[in-house]
């Protein structure tokens, strides 16, 4: 009965309001659950997000719905069976780009939220590129509430001076100290589980493509079997030669411990790991850390983003809204992203919150060409994502460029991004 | 009469409930899957409020196992076999063993027991995290030799890339063929004291299969195009061990409690007649727990078939060389979306775990005809 | 002859004290890292005592899961209950009161055990939704009843398939029903096949992790789920997971530990014979 009246309530609200015409703050009472795979360290950074919205819309009961583990396939599994099974959350997290708009675009399951990034005026204060990024030519189905960078080089300084080296700028440099390290015990870079060599390829990818060829594979323009496309398996196995063998049954934390104590000496890593070490390993950026773009991915930015979008009937449309409303805020924004760890989307966040390593990420991100990650969805459909994982275990397997190459291609016409 | 048959009555009827939800929750899911697990249900689109499925007969299960992009079933597959079957042994054997030294009644008997009984109430999730810190190749069981003084020892627990016993999934038949042939002629000698025409048609069935392998060879039709090596990768090992941890305290409270359940009476006679320790356990105490083995054995391989969230704590989503089935279902219906795709591995994956249960039903049905 | 004797004892409790140790090294390993700080914690250390012992991860943890645990009690408790009563009832028609197919049913009833629990996640989420049961406890305790009943009732037949029927015959002579004989003679004759099967039952939905992440709402949450995002997000502190791991599992191993002996004693009395 009481399920009844809230539907009813919801509909004659929905009647009266018009779908986009955003309520009276204070009028908002009810429920709102949010789902995301935000918990442990990142916990924080969304509570603070809540915080913004409970004091904006006090009426509203946030239900944080966390599902965590399992890199996030969790989360999915519980997303999709909800959906399946008609009870979609208010609002759930997704990274951005084709991870959402593949799996959920496609299928007709998100509101347009075109009208609500005009009226807010966010059609300005995103980064144009980005926006791209996020829609079709239907609408724009999410709103970013974070940038991470994934083509990142951490390190040690003063390990660096200890093994008589620099940060490589290239692929060819790293290759050419990578050798000596090897000799003295060090490995050259430190990999962890599957994912990471994921995260790895599309670095070296980039380095070896360029950012025009990179965006081209993905249009389905360039094939991943062709001479390119087979470079860059060759180069990627020649830099795989000096990462730690027991990479697949390590985090990537233990990989970043390597790197911290010196057992090796750089790691390809997600900004995410200056929050590892700036805040859980005590180490000052700058000094205690350092960190280049990956090596041949100067004045390149490969960004994620983790970004929320409106399903269609949801239970709770007005708080949904006003949810979404808050994300794309600057307030929300940067009550979110220091803590987070990562940057604003926004193009006018205050910088005096973020940390060293923030500000210049953001400096980066201002002036960088941005192009989008695969191991973290932005690129590719989640089919593919799937698929690619095999393939990357069939090249860890048998380190054959020419064959992976094939294997990448079959699987990209299968998931429609080759032609 | 009248008061039987309402009692009978009252019987069915007071099975009744179970036998409805047993109805829908097993049998009508698994009709559900099966229907499924024929259609196309995946791809762009598969999560539209009211998915489009056409039908396309057995071609989910052709390509999973012929298609060259499922070569990953395949290894998951030949992973889960040999992971029940080091399960099977080693819980069982290692159970076994624990119980035949607790059943001299050592000191500290209960506290013993309470050791090896409490990994089981642990959940997977708990035993899988700090297995994967006792297993890391930088740590935990690798560098305890160096407390005494030795060097660390190297085996890569849960990312070693050794295979052996490997073979190419294109003779599939072949291989088969020859598995057939041992098995038949294995029940042909163990008939063979019982009766002797049954005997030998067993190892006529079992010498022409191997023949028919042998002869055949290369002109036998082959499963695949391209060779395909699969075989037991060594990165299973480390959660083998895991497993069987958490599991030979449950079959050593079974043989436990079997070995109390033998009279003292038998055990003294036996020892009377000069019988020694070994003897009596191998001729006479194991063979009478029968029953409790073939319990132990259909508990262990419904556990392992089944098992999921342990490697998927250990090694994670993307690991190849320790894939299970149940993992690659998970994967391909949540994270690719290919719902259609994941229910066929679903159902071989059903169909393997029932295999399980024939030698329960076979004693079954042969007690009731001796009966 | 004695010093014989001696070194078969001694090599006797050495094996037995070899085996302790491999079964209790993951313990101490969770202790020792639940009782390190954050930053302490690496591989290459793992073994070592904590320079400095911080028990706060424990009150960190247990505040964090408390609300998990009042629901995995109530989940556990209830759905332990209802699978074993059923079972046990089922047990006592499929040995006592077979009917024709009755041994067919009991066999499409095994095959229940079988089912991969994430093969059905999709249609059991739609019939409890349908049901109106999804988000709640009910429905999680639904499902766990469900498809504990194979187990529950595979070990209370082969349980009473020891009783001496002659013995339920001379009880019937005397008047008694259906019920009456299960309630007056079944019932207290298994004792320890109730112990058995709570227990199974217990750990197992106790342990469950999937089910429980997918039916229940947030604030319904049981105890694994509780745990997963302790030990989830990108950066974890392993200490926290490692405390709440230990306190995860002492409701569970209280039991073992007090009920070990029974659950024995009941084993031997269910399964020995068949």
């Amino acid at each position: 009965m009481k399920k009844l009246f809230k539907m009813v309530a919801a509909l004659t609200a929905l009647c009266f309001l018009g779908i986009f015409q955003t309520a009276q703050a204070k009028d908002l009472t009810g429920e709102l659950e949010i789902f995301s795979w935000w918990a442990g360290d990142e916990g924080p950074a969304l509570e603070a997000l809540i915080d913004v919205y409970k004091k904006e819309h006090p009426g509203v009961e946030v239900i944080n719905a966390t599902v965590t583990g399992g890199s996030g396939v969790n989360a999915k599994a519980v997303l999709k069976t909800r959906m399946l099974g008609g009870n979609p959350p208010d609002s759930f997290q997704v990274h951005a780009g084709q991870e959402l708009i593949g799996t959920w675009v496609m299928a007709d399951r998100m509101e347009d939220l075109t009208p609500l990034f005009e009226e807010q005026g966010w059609m300005s204060v995103f980064p144009e590129g980005l926006i791209k990024l996020i829609g079709t030519d239907k609408g724009i189905w999410s709103v970013p509430v974070n940038i991470h960078r994934s083509n990142v080089m951490w390190y040690i300084p003063s390990k660096l001076k200890e093994f008589g080296i620099e940060a490589p700028k290239t692929w060819d440099d790293f290759l050419k100290v990578a050798p000596m390290l090897k000799e003295k015990g060090i490995v050259p870079l430190a990999l962890a589980q599957n994912w990471t060599a994921n995260h790895l390829w599309e670095s070296v990818a980039l380095a070896s493509l360029g950012a025009k060829k990179w965006d081209a594979l993905w249009s389905g323009e360039l094939a991943f079997d062709s001479p390119e496309g087979v470079a860059v398996w060759e180069l990627f196995g020649k830099v795989l030669e000096y990462t730690n063998d027991d990479a697949s049954s390590l985090s990537w934390q233990q990989a970043t411990d390597m790197v911290v104590d010196g057992r090796a000496a750089f790691n390809v890593m997600g900004d995410w790991a200056a929050g590892y070490l700036s805040t859980t390993k005590g180490l000052a950026p700058g000094t205690g850390f350092g960190w280049e773009a990956s090596p041949g991915t100067g004045g390149e930015f490969m960004f994620l983003a983790d970004s929320f979008g409106l399903p269609k009937g949801v239970k709770n449309l007005d708080n949904a809204k006003a949810w979404l409303v808050t994300l794309g805020s600057k307030e929300g924004s940067d009550a979110f992203n220091p803590l987070k760890g990562s940057i604003s989307a926004r193009t006018d966040s205050d910088l005096s919150k973020y940390n060293d390593y923030a500000k210049s990420a953001a400096a980066d991100f201002a002036k960088d060409t941005i192009v989008g990650s695969l191991a973290h969805g932005v690129t590719a459909n989640e089919g593919f994502m799937n698929d690619f994982a095999s393939v990357m275990e069939m090249f860890l397997k048998s380190k054959n460029a020419q064959m992976t190459a094939k294997a990448a291609q079959q699987i990209a016409v299968k998931n429609g991004i080759a032609k | 009469m009248r008061e039987v048959s309402r009692d009978r009555i009252k019987a069915f009827l007071t099975l009744l409930p179970s036998i409805v939800l047993i109805g829908i929750f097993v049998y009508g899911f698994i009709g559900n899957t099966i229907w499924i697990s024929l259609t196309d249900w995946g791809g762009v689109a598969a999560l539209a409020e009211h998915p489009v499925k056409h039908f396309i007969g057995i071609q989910n299960y052709v390509d999973l196992f012929t298609g060259f992009l499922e070569g990953r079933f395949r290894q998951d597959m030949v992973n889960a076999v040999f992971y029940s079957v080091s399960l099977l042994a080693g819980a069982v054997g290692l159970g076994m063993f624990i119980a035949i030294l607790l059943d001299r009644k050592p000191k500290g008997e209960d506290f013993l027991r309470t050791v090896f009984l409490y990994p089981m109430s642990l959940s997977f999730i708990v035993s899988g995290t700090i297995w994967r810190w006792m297993l890391a190749p930088q740590g935990g069981v690798n560098i305890l030799p160096t407390y005494a003084g030795f060097k660390p020892l190297t085996f890569k627990w849960l990312s070693a890339k050794t295979t052996v016993l490997a073979f190419n999934w294109q003779n599939l038949l072949q291989i088969g063929l020859y598995l057939v042939a041992v098995i038949t002629i294995i029940i042909g000698f163990i008939v063979y004291r019982n009766s002797r025409s049954k005997s030998v048609k067993w190892l006529a069935i079992g010498a022409l299969s191997g023949l028919t392998a042998w002869i055949g060879g290369d002109m036998l039709p082959k499963a695949l195009i391209l060779e395909e090596i699969h075989g037991f990768n060594l990165a299973t090992l480390g959660i083998i061990m895991a497993t069987i941890w958490q599991y030979s305290g449950y079959t050593m409270a079974l043989y436990l409690a079997g070995f109390n359940g033998i009279s003292q009476d038998l055990h003294d006679a036996a020892m009377l007649d000069g019988a020694s320790t070994s003897a009596y356990y191998t001729h006479i105490a194991i063979p009478m727990l029968k029953p409790i083995t073939i319990s132990a054995v259909i508990i262990l391989s419904h556990i392992s078939l089944k098992m999921f969230d342990l490697i998927f704590s250990m090694t994670g989503p993307d690991n190849a060389e320790t894939g299970h089935p149940a993992l690659n279902m998970y994967l391909t219906t949540f994270r690719a979306n290919e719902f259609a795709r994941g229910a066929s591995i679903a159902i071989v994956l059903f169909l393997l775990a029932a295999t399980f249960i024939i030698p329960y039903l076979i004693t079954q049905y042969k007690q009731r005809r001796t009966r | 002859m004695k010093s014989k004797v001696n070194i078969k004892t001694v090599s006797y409790y050495a094996t037995l004290g070899i085996l302790v140790i491999f079964f209790l090294m993951p313990a101490y390993m969770a202790v020792v890292t639940a009782l390190k700080q954050p930053g302490d914690i690496t591989l290459p250390t793992s073994w070592d005592l904590p320079a400095t012992l911080n028990w706060a991860s424990f009150s960190e943890a247990f505040a964090m899961l408390r609300p998990n645990l009042v629901n995995s009690f109530i989940l556990t408790i209830c759905a332990t209950a209802g699978s074993t009563i059923l079972g046990s009832l089922n047990g006592y028609v499929f040995s006592k009161w077979k009917f024709k197919g009755s041994e067919i049913i009991f066999t499409l009833f095994l095959f229940g055990m079988f089912i991969p629990y994430q093969v059905i996640l999709i249609p059991l989420f739609q019939t409890l939704r349908a049901m109106n049961l999804y988000g709640g406890l009910p429905g999680l305790i639904l499902a766990h009843i469900v498809y504990g009943l194979p187990i529950t009732s595979l070990i209370f037949r082969n349980f009473y398939a020891q009783i001496p029927d002659s013995l339920i015959e001379s009880a019937r002579l005397d008047g008694a029903g259906f019920f009456s004989v299960y309630l007056k003679l079944v019932f207290p004759l298994s004792i320890p096949g109730f112990v058995v099967t709570s227990l199974w039952q217990f750990t197992q939905i106790w342990n469950e992790f999937l089910w429980a992440i997918t039916l229940t709402r947030h604030s319904e949450n049981p105890i694994t789920v509780g745990l997963a995002n302790l030990a989830g997000g990108q950066a974890v502190s392993w200490n926290l997971p490692m405390a709440g791991s230990i306190m995860a599992a002492l409701p569970v191993l209280c039991i073992y530990i007090f009920l070990g002996r029974y659950f024995i004693r009941g084993l031997l009395a269910g399964s020995v014979k068949e």
